[in-house]
């Protein structure tokens, strides 16, 4: 008996063997702290960095070189019949050859040396023709005069100007010859080559060359999109949050749908690019490529989001509201149209915006029906051929051509902008309408 | 008339009909000597639902039935030896027919003669083909004689169609009209009946998110058996070797083989990378923001990590791509390691990146709703901050920090644009994370994109895999779903 007592005693420790352990645990907890502190940073460090790394190589997309040159508008090259109304004529006439030659003149190229003509003229993007068409269609009167005019540099300027092409590389390795080096050099003397502000960014299609694509399309299928997300998703998951919340009764089918809709939240989107493929496509026989299959696509994506937001904004509507307006006579329907949804709409708002930054990021889906697409010309409605934002940088980012990086991280900077827009909206709205109880 | 024509049509006269009832309804209360049961506006409302919805429903069942039975129509009209062909070739010929149905509606009444006649034979296909081309119709050689009458029946078809909704929604909607007008009385209890028919829509809302999940699984999983039908289950899901080859029309037969497992293992691999990332700067965050971090702390640094999951994936697929590819095999070759730019290295980590916030907020909720008592009766007993922690807050909160982790990796198995930009496509069975892989998500987008040729296989494929990874993910959600809310009702 004695021994088992004497064994189970506390041995007391000497005081500095405490101390040390204090200090050895003290230490442990200055070393816990700094793990948190460092996970934080990681994480707000990536973010400044994933930004940075962004807007640095993006910047530059936002600025374009074009090419100032006195072009000389011939009617025999244009429109040889003399008669401007001829549209058929003005759209065929060769407007680069204009272009080219008046590039030879300011850079004094000789008429018959035809390598070099060839070399100056790949200066010039191939896109100035419909850039000068579009001048002459818009403006007859400019046949026969002479104007200058800003034209599209090719590429490998573009690249050249803004630092991306060394001079210091080996000619061999480079895609400017020293001779165009030169004639660059002479146009930026004599202040004919500028980087002007990129509106063909905003407003161009799909292209083969960097220097005029743009997101154009892009931009307007992302709108169609939001558009039929929010004509779709609002209204049906509103609808389906207020059932849930006020005439569901507790019951398996309620139970079902709650899980579902959870887990609806957390599919992967690649998934339900795969019914938008089998039901809207194959099924119903919308065609491919069509905004509108990426909106339904998107919508239903966004219903669990905008469900689960509204569902909280009710819940957060206090009893009392509800009693008083039964207490007067109000039928359960008036109820929630006079009172609970009104005093919901914030909530509602910002559930929306929610959603909706989310499925205008959203790739992968789009991908599966067929958004990636080469689509010049803007979509008249939501069932012609277009891109969306995210797809048209998708579809940079793996073109093989250096001038499309650039492109490529402008297009993010764009989307991100939109993004911090929208965010930052739901942030407001929220902090201005919201109401405590 | 189109669809959307007829829709407009039908929303302007609810819009009409309601003015109309509510107008009928106040008459009918100024004269009457009982006391109406429901206001006027509910009695245009009724009218309205009445006159507009049953038209509504007659228009949406035409409008999803019309497509199959003008394809079936389609296929009468073919003869035996076109639809004995296979199923590539059926809607080739289909897509063609479907291209001379459009170009006929552009044909001038003259050129359209030259079409009939051809049609019955007094013409040669040939003319038609010439004549369609005037109209931007291009055909490769001159149409065969039945598509001819398949595309002329096709377009009568849908003219019949479309008079035949047109005029049966006209009279549905009139019948309502009457019906409900003569009803409209004092004593009708229109308020009960028009919130009723409100409550049954709501209540249809409610099952579109139970109908969407049906039409995932259905769509997915008969395409799933239409792949198995050519491929054996067992090939798929043991196979070793991923190599589909190229699908090309009328040689679906084309051999190739579609092992699961390469796939499979890449999505696993970088999943685990993105976790080893994720857990630990997920967890450390969560506890210093719950645990350590003042309020105001914690009110900014918990959103700003938030961006992290709301940066469209594209964007971290980009920064892998062109950022931090290029960036990790620098630093590989600094130390003499070979990594490859495309690696499951750069793909794991940016997507574990992608995921702390999934890791962090949700821990950090489960963290903080750990009782207080808990804490305090560790301090008591003199442990330290980080002591508690470890020793007694974690161990409670385990369960729900095991759901949030779960989540997180659902997300990062299912993830597609960071993998597609920064992966790697070729199948590769490897333990060493500095070379590329593949993944499921990689595969069905390459499977799925560009030319579709529907019934081969290498498309067919890509439902497989979609089957795959959605089974993957559900369990992950359902039982990180569970343990979540289960942990949840425990303290509260």
């Amino acid at each position: 008996m004695t021994d088992i007592a004497a064994s189970s005693l506390p041995v007391f420790a000497t005081k500095a063997e405490i101390s040390k352990r204090l200090r050895q645990r003290h230490a442990a907890e200055r070393r816990f702290r700094a793990y948190g502190i460092a996970a934080l940073l990681f994480g707000l460090i990536f973010l400044v960095v994933l930004f940075t790394s962004i807007i640095g190589k993006g910047w530059t997309a936002f600025l374009q070189t074009s090419v100032h040159v006195p072009i000389y508008f011939d009617p025999a090259e244009i429109n040889p019949s003399g008669n401007p109304a001829d549209r058929d004529e003005l759209m065929r006439a060769d407007y680069s050859k204009l272009a080219r030659d008046a590039l030879f003149k300011a850079l004094n190229v000789g008429a018959d040396d035809k390598k070099e003509r060839r070399a100056a003229g790949a200066l010039l993007s191939r896109g100035v023709d419909i850039q000068l068409r579009n001048a002459v269609l818009a403006d007859p009167s400019l046949i026969g005069q002479t104007r200058a005019e800003w034209l599209l540099a090719s590429d490998n300027v573009d690249a050249f100007l803004k630092g991306s092409i060394d001079r210091e590389t080996p000619p061999d390795r480079r895609p400017l010859s020293d001779q165009q080096l030169t004639w660059i050099d002479q146009l930026a003397a004599k202040d004919m080559i500028a980087k002007r502000f990129n509106t063909g960014l905003f407003v161009n299609g799909a292209s083969s060359d960097p220097e005029t694509a743009g997101l154009g399309v892009a931009l307007i299928g992302s709108a169609y999109m939001m558009l039929i997300v929010i004509l779709l998703s609002v209204p049906l998951g509103v609808a389906a949050a207020v059932y849930l919340e006020e005439f569901a009764p507790k019951s398996k089918w309620s139970d079902i749908i709650e899980v579902n809709i959870n887990n609806l939240a957390a599919v992967p989107s690649i998934v339900f690019g795969l019914l938008g493929l089998a039901i809207f496509i194959g099924f119903l026989g919308l065609p491919r490529s069509a905004s509108l299959v990426g909106g339904l696509v998107l919508s239903l994506m966004t219903l669990p989001t905008i469900i689960i937001a509204t569902r909280a904004a009710i819940k957060s509507v206090p009893p009392s509201i509800r009693e008083a307006a039964l207490g007067v006579g109000a039928s359960k329907m008036q109820v929630i149209t006079h009172h609970i949804v009104p005093l919901t709409v914030p909530g509602i708002l910002t559930g929306m915006i929610i959603g909706l930054v989310r499925a205008i990021g959203e790739t992968a889906p789009l991908l599966m029906i067929g958004m990636v697409a080469f689509v010049v010309d803007y979509p008249k409605t939501p069932l012609s051929p277009a891109t969306a934002l995210p797809v048209q940088i998708y579809m940079w980012a793996t073109a093989a051509e250096r001038g499309f990086i650039e492109r490529t991280a402008g297009a993010t900077i764009v989307l991100l902008l939109f993004l911090v827009v929208m965010n930052s909206a739901a942030v407001y709205l929220r902090q201005k309408f919201e109401r405590k109880w | 008339m189109s669809s959307l024509a007829i829709l407009a049509i039908l929303l302007v006269t609810a819009v009409v009909v309601y003015f109309v009832g509510r107008a009928k309804a106040q008459s009918a209360a100024a004269g009457a000597t009982v006391k109406p049961h429901s206001r006027p506006p509910y009695h245009g409302a009724y009218l309205a639902i009445w006159t507009v919805l049953p038209a509504l429903l007659l228009l949406a069942v035409w409008s999803a039935a019309e497509g199959p039975v003008l394809r079936e129509l389609v296929h009468r009209d073919m003869p035996a030896s076109v639809l004995e062909r296979s199923d590539a070739e059926r809607s080739l010929n289909l897509s063609v027919i479907n291209s001379i149905a459009a170009g006929l509606q552009r044909l001038s009444p003259e050129q359209y003669q030259v079409v009939r006649r051809a049609r019955y034979g007094f013409a040669t296909t040939e003319e038609a083909r010439d004549v369609l081309a005037q109209n931007g119709v291009v055909l490769g050689s001159a149409p065969e004689p039945y598509m001819l009458i398949a595309a002329d029946d096709l377009v009568y078809n849908k003219w019949l169609s479309r008079v035949a909704v047109s005029i049966l929604c006209l009279v549905v909607a009139v019948a309502g009209f009457f019906w409900a007008y003569r009803r409209i009385a004092p004593e009708l209890r229109s308020r009960n009946i028009v919130e009723g028919v409100m409550r049954a829509g709501l209540f249809a809302a409610s099952t579109v998110a139970v109908l969407t999940t049906i039409g995932i699984v259905l769509s997915v999983l008969f395409e799933t058996l239409h792949f198995f039908s050519m491929v054996s289950p067992f090939d798929f899901f043991f196979g070793t070797v991923w190599d589909p080859r190229f699908s090309s029309a009328g040689n679906e037969a084309a051999g190739g083989q579609f092992g699961l497992l390469p796939l499979l293992w890449g999505t696993l691999f970088i999943s685990l990378v993105a976790l080893l990332v994720a857990v630990p700067v997920g967890l450390f965050a969560a506890i210093y923001m719950s645990e350590y971090a003042g309020a105001k702390i914690r009110a900014t640094t918990k959103p700003v990590l938030e961006i992290l999951a709301g940066i469209p994936t594209i964007v971290y697929g980009l920064f892998a791509l062109v950022t931090f590819g290029p960036f990790l095999r620098e630093m590989g070759s600094a130390i003499g390691l070979d990594i490859s730019a495309n690696s499951v290295l750069t793909a794991g980590i940016v997507m574990g990146v992608m995921i702390i916030p999934y890791v962090s907020s949700l821990s950090d909720d489960i963290i903080s709703a750990v009782p207080r008592a808990l804490r305090e009766g560790s301090y008591g007993l003199g442990a330290t901050q980080s002591e508690t922690i470890k020793k007694v807050v974690l161990p409670a909160a385990l369960p729900g920090i095991v759901g949030a982790v779960l989540l997180a990796a659902s997300r990062a198995v299912g993830e597609t644009m960071i993998v597609v930009l920064a992966a790697g496509i070729a199948a590769n069975l490897t333990l060493n994370p500095f070379e590329p892989v593949t993944t499921i998500t990689v595969k069905i987008v390459s499977q799925l994109t560009g030319d579709l040729e529907f019934n081969s296989p290498q498309t067919l494929v890509a439902f497989a895999l979609g089957l795959t990874l959605f089974v993957i993910t559900l369990i992950l959600n359902i039982y990180a779903l569970y343990i979540v809310r289960k942990y949840r009702e425990q303290y509260e």
